[in-house]
């Protein structure tokens, strides 16, 4: 492969794994703390499965990467600004309805997505995106029924689902922003262009909006800036917890 | 919210077995639960969810009538048969 191929393709695979490490650590903050125990199973569940896919993209990246850095290396050990996760995913957990809807607008991305990375020419991302496929359709179903049942539930529960609504759905703009090297991949049948699931991500969320009776929102101003590694100034705590053990222990493992 | 009985099937063509109960606000939600709790650790491929008021139990009190009486039956067993070999388990 190309150096800069090679180049150009860890950048994405490494964007794509910090991606599902952020989000699932978000989600592991939940663990103890659900509103329920059933969600307190099943959120930490869902973050299992976003960690696996990022430890599988990592691992990958690293192997590609041919630097000696490991998969901890580039989950711990870099700076934020070298993190190129979209904003939505390190956004707070705030409630239950923003962290459902948070987990509804990435896992109905993710799961076209991965579909068409299945049609690209790499090997190992087409395994990556057949197990996460069945993770992420059920992360849509779960996520979904929760967006259901508290936008159309109680006054309380509208109110908070609408105002996750209102605070989240800018950020979902940037899960089709396109940089220069996930350009090379779609040109060279890699990786798919984010735009080619467009349409699936908002018939998704159309037809789970409608049933929660939630107006989708028009986004007048979209809030990117992670894709640059321009992060929101939550993402410093959320790394500080993330790597804490690492940085206290560099080279720790179990 | 109400509480539901949670039956799991270990594998194809064994029966579903009680393995405990959650609270889920409709059945929807509570079969997602189930999967959650109860098949974390590959414990089967299939889920029953039962309203826990809906299930009709028999009464504690009268188990000795109920129960007692097969007690000394042996012959309700199909024990008493030789099973030729190649029928195998059964």
């Amino acid at each position: 492969m190309a150096a800069i191929e090679s180049q150009a393709l860890v950048a994405s695979v490494v964007q794509l794994a910090d991606d599902h490490l952020i989000l699932g650590h978000r989600l592991s903050e939940w663990c103890g703390h659900a509103p329920m125990l059933e969600e307190d199973l099943s959120m930490p569940n869902m973050a299992l499965d976003l960690i696996g896919q990022a430890r599988n993209l990592y691992s990958y990246a690293a192997e590609l990467e041919g630097n000696n850095r490991s998969e901890d290396d580039l989950a711990y050990l870099r700076t934020d600004r070298e993190y190129r996760n979209c904003l939505l995913v390190e956004r707070p957990n705030t409630d239950f309805a923003h962290a459902m809807l948070r987990q509804l607008y990435f896992a109905a991305f993710m799961q076209p997505y991965w579909q068409a990375v299945l049609d690209g020419k790499d090997s190992v991302l087409r395994g990556v995106a057949g197990k996460a496929i069945k993770e992420v359709g059920y992360h849509i179903r779960h996520a979904g029924e929760w967006v259901v049942r508290l936008g159309d539930g109680t006054d309380e529960s509208a109110r908070r689902m609408n105002a996750a609504v209102d605070a989240l759905h800018p950020y979902t703009e940037e899960l089709f922003v396109v940089d220069a090297d996930r350009q090379y991949c779609i040109d060279n049948n890699v990786l798919p262009d984010p735009q080619s699931v467009r349409t699936l991500w908002q018939d998704t969320i159309n037809a789970v909006f409608s049933q929660a009776l939630i107006e989708v929102p028009e986004v007048t101003y979209p809030l990117v800036g992670g894709r640059e590694g321009r992060h929101t100034e939550d993402f410093g705590f959320l790394l500080a917890d993330l790597q804490y053990m690492q940085r206290t222990y560099p080279g720790a493992q179990w | 919210m109400p509480l539901w009985e949670v039956f799991i099937r270990p594998r194809t063509g064994l029966n579903h077995k009680h393995v405990g109960s959650l609270h889920a606000a409709d059945a929807q939600m509570a079969v997602q639960a189930a999967r959650d709790v109860y098949t974390r650790r590959e414990e089967g491929n299939s889920i029953w969810v039962v309203r826990a008021e809906q299930i009709v139990a028999s009464d504690p009190d009268l188990a000795a009538e109920n129960f007692d009486p097969a007690g000394d039956k042996v012959y309700r067993h199909p024990s008493f048969y030789d099973i030729p070999d190649e029928v195998g388990h059964m």
